[in-house]
């Protein structure tokens, strides 16, 4: 009986688990138009209000979303969008048409996306235009005809908007600002850029300055920021907003309750608000936040159904790790005898080039002086050991190597600095003793 | 050692994944972790990095195989532009869903042009509700291509919203892949290196049936010991330990020891490994041709390696103009009427011999010099008379082809064109001494 009834909760309980894993990791992976927005509540209104007179009273406009990676422009335009079509007087009167600056790489591409995502491939047809305005203007044409009361409002949706402004002529921004200006038909262009010093990326085109300084609106998002301090004036801060399972969407009420008090014990942990606090130091944006809650979600099981303080710590661990130091960590001998010859060179010659006969040559002194006869490569054999260092990015040639100048001649320059090689060298596991000497001591060997 | 635990596969499948990969258990409990159940999200992007052969690929396809999670596997080194690799993704994304029978060709020349049709090729049945892996291997590659490729790739879940995820495995650090706009940014996953305890285990799994374990193991034992300062990577070990294993049974087949002779049988293929060394491991000498040597019960290293064949066989003049390059690329200007004028005056020895520079030219590399002072040198080091015929000036322009000289900066043809001299010192005593001269008394250096 008890053991029936044990059996019965761990399946319910996987399932439980197995559900919150689903929405926790579809919050953190895809950035959903959640429930709230942080900090961003004046830009959201500001955006909301620029939106509803495009699609409401046919006015054309247009936007600049301006903030760092990961500060929340999407989530904030999705929000706005979301909240849009859910209004009466705008359902179905307004027409999206996304582009991306990834994905569109010159504006015939972009034009050939508009036309489908606008459902006007048919309308087009086969037809040659004169200019990519004339295709542009035929387009809307298009779309007033479609709806003949009056002429529907589109919105574009520039993400990434700075690759834009590479395109040859700017043709797609300079017709799609010029139509918004004079066309009748109410065009809104939005832009999301990461690039934060507005003017100077955008200096060199005339046309699209001009406009910017005239017309649009710059909204600056700043605030998708979690902040700490926060969390510690009020008990139910933000790991709870961002782990917590909600219990509306949450069929198992006594586990998600169960789940939520955790969390808020978590976020009271000493252990837990150091780890946030630590990596608030580091970067403040929500993204690096989501990662690690991800990897501590992801060790959530059956026999561990609760994160624990110990997981989020974890997470940091694996988060906080030199890349550079686990690579030379990997190391044979003989290569990690070759970064200290390198780092010797630069000690020496004050961070000039060197090649790979100048690198041999002082690891030849160190063999001769010092070391027993255990090191004596060959030179070919060091020669290999070298252009394993080359592949692995550690030492980079100052110009590209080609047939035209030898292998052992060619310039480098370590990308490793003195403190790196030493902390990779205190981890490395059996590093012969005299190597070590040899290493803290560099201009005795002179 | 702790055991994988997931609750939807099966623990005689994940039993079976934890014996293919020896010495990975606490990676790949990792991995499975973060992949979750099928139909559950993952990491829009991981980055997988560690050294050459610290089982990356191996771990990643074993993985995807065994739990037959749907995956495209694509090495971009084969498919080295962004339109061979966008296609070869959209063709193998076709097998992976049966519900297409015609496999057609795709042309897909934009990145624009894949998301849409990888939107409707995921949108089949099996492939909607389960996360789909994309693999790229080599990802260090995508860097040479167009700018957009790396950063598309990274948030390809955003812009196709599909459950995607795409691994990255190279063995570059991130920091380095990082484009200077930025991008997304995505987990980062380290596959440390074997330690030499995992290397013997590795090693030792696969020993030849005739042999007992400990016996292969005991070889293994010297091989690292002899290998494991200069090489960690474990194919090549692998490798070694294919090629020399019939040297170390010699003895046991030969009657002269037995299996428990440890040291009998170190003392036979010690030296024989560390020839193997300067040979086999730099491929002076092929694998081939090193197993021959081993049934003939040759002696290692009386066949000439490939270094060996340096010799080259040029006409007179060719040789007097390589020397005199030589000459010119390694002696400082100054020292020039020193070593070849005849009545040069009087020098004072001291002043001259003092050398200014503290490093010799043969560390630095040769210098460039112009065809003029090539062709002074070449005159006084030949003793009867040169005409600068077109035969002497097409000379040159063939030891260019050649690459034993480089022009140096490609502006002018013409006019005053300047070479290096790109043969090492070997080679050119070498030449020097079938024509009876003798290059290290006018050398610099070598004072």
């Amino acid at each position: 009986m008890s053991k029936r009834k044990s059996k019965e909760n761990s399946g319910t309980n996987g399932e439980c688990i197995s559900q919150v894993q689903k929405i926790l990791r579809e919050r953190f992976c895809r950035r959903y138009a959640t429930g709230k927005l942080f900090g961003i509540e004046h830009q959201h209104r500001h955006l909301l209000e620029l939106l509803k007179r495009t699609a409401v009273h046919g006015e054309s406009n247009s936007a600049l979303i301006i903030g760092p990676r990961g500060s929340g422009k999407t989530a904030l335009l999705n929000h706005v969008l979301k909240e849009l079509t859910e209004m009466k007087q705008v359902r179905g009167n307004l027409l999206e048409v996304h582009l991306n600056g990834l994905l569109q790489t010159n504006d015939k591409v972009a034009l050939k996306e508009i036309t489908r995502q606008l459902h006007l491939e048919n309308v087009v047809g086969d037809k040659v235009f004169g200019s990519f305005a004339e295709n542009l203007a035929f387009l809307l044409e298009a779309l007033r005809k479609g709806d003949r009361t009056s002429s529907c409002p589109v919105l574009f949706i520039l993400d990434e908007f700075d690759l834009f402004v590479h395109h040859k002529n700017q043709t797609l921004l300079y017709n799609l600002f010029d139509i918004s200006q004079s066309a009748q038909t109410p065009v809104t262009v939005i832009g999301l850029t990461c690039r934060q010093n507005r003017f100077t990326f955008l200096r060199r085109y005339k046309p699209v300055v001009l406009y910017y300084r005239r017309r649009a609106i710059f909204i600056h998002v700043a605030g998708l920021y979690y902040t700490v301090v926060r969390s510690l004036e009020r008990p139910v801060g933000i790991s709870v907003s961002w782990s917590a399972v909600g219990p509306a969407d949450f069929p198992d009420e006594s586990f998600a309750q169960k789940w939520n008090n955790n969390v808020q014990c978590l976020s009271e942990d000493k252990t837990v608000q150091d780890v946030l606090q630590n990596l608030f130091h580091r970067t403040k944006d929500l993204r690096s936040l989501h990662l690690l809650l991800m990897l501590a979600v992801s060790n959530v099981t059956v026999h561990h159904p609760l994160i624990t303080a110990s997981d989020l710590h974890e997470a940091s661990k694996h988060y906080r790790m030199d890349s550079k130091a686990n690579i030379v960590h990997g190391l044979s001998v003989l290569e990690i005898c070759l970064i200290i010859a390198m780092k010797h060179l630069n000690d020496v010659y004050e961070g000039e080039p060197f090649n790979f006969q100048m690198v041999y040559n002082e690891f030849q002194k160190f063999i001769q002086r010092k070391a027993h006869c255990m090191y004596n490569f060959e030179k070919p054999v060091v020669m290999k050991a070298f252009e394993h260092l080359l592949q692995l990015e550690l030492v980079k040639p100052i110009e590209r190597p080609s047939v035209r100048t030898q292998r052992e001649y060619l310039l480098m320059r370590l990308l490793l600095d003195n403190n790196q090689i030493m902390d990779a060298l205190q981890a490395y596991p059996n590093c012969p003793t005299d190597v070590k000497q040899w290493a803290a001591s560099s201009l005795s060997w002179l | 050692m702790p055991n994988l635990e997931h609750p939807v596969y099966p623990a005689a499948t994940l039993l079976h994944l934890e014996s293919l990969v020896p010495c990975r258990e606490s990676q790949v409990s990792m991995l499975l972790s973060i992949f979750g159940e099928r139909q559950q999200f993952s990491f829009p992007s991981i980055f997988i990095y560690g050294h050459t052969s610290s089982g990356k690929t191996y771990v990643m396809q074993t993985l995807l195989n065994t739990l037959q999670l749907p995956h495209v596997f694509v090495n971009c080194v084969e498919y080295f532009t962004s339109r061979l690799l966008l296609e070869e993704i959209l063709s193998q994304l076709q097998n992976c869903s049966s519900e297409t029978e015609q496999t057609s060709h795709v042309p897909c020349e934009t990145f624009n042009d894949f998301v849409r049709l990888f939107k409707q090729a995921v949108a089949s049945q099996e492939l909607k509700d389960q996360t789909l892996y994309i693999v790229l291997d080599r990802a260090e590659q995508l860097r040479e291509m167009e700018a957009n490729i790396l950063p598309a790739f990274l948030r390809l879940q955003e812009l196709t919203d599909r459950n995607v995820t795409v691994v990255l495995l190279s063995e570059i650090v991130w920091e380095l892949f990082r484009p200077n706009t930025g991008c997304f940014e995505p987990f980062t996953l380290y596959f440390p290196d074997y330690s030499i305890g995992h290397l013997q285990k590795i090693l030792s799994q696969n020993h030849p049936p005739e042999y007992s374990a400990d016996f292969y193991a005991a070889y293994i034992n010297i091989l690292l010991g002899v290998f494991y300062m200069v090489c960690r990577d474990l194919k090549e070990l692998q490798h070694l330990a294919a090629l020399n294993f019939s040297k170390y049974c010699e003895p046991v087949v030969r009657g002269e020891a037995n299996e428990r002779d440890t040291r009998k049988l170190w003392k036979n293929i010690e030296p024989h490994l560390k020839k193997a060394m300067q040979t086999v491991y730099l491929r002076e000498v092929s694998s081939s041709q090193w197993e021959r040597l081993q049934c003939d019960n040759g002696e290692p290293g009386q066949l000439k390696g490939l270094s060996a064949h340096t010799h080259v066989e040029l006409p007179y003049y060719s040789k007097f103009l390589l020397i005199a390059a030589y000459l010119a690329s390694y002696n400082p200007v100054r020292t020039d009427k020193r070593f070849f004028l005849k009545h040069h005056g009087k020098i004072r020895k001291t002043n001259f011999m003092k050398k200014h520079e503290k490093t010799s030219n043969h560390l630095l590399g040769p210098k460039p010099f112009p065809l003029d002072r090539l062709l002074a040198i070449l005159y006084s080091i030949v003793d009867n008379r040169v005409a600068p015929t077109a035969n002497i000036f097409s000379q040159i322009t063939s030891l260019v082809t050649l690459q034993l000289l480089s022009m140096v900066d490609h502006n002018d043809q013409l006019d005053g064109p300047r070479y290096k001299c790109t043969v090492s010192l070997d080679f050119i005593r070498a030449i020097a001494r079938t024509v009876n001269f003798d290059i290290i008394k006018y050398l610099y250096d070598f004072l």
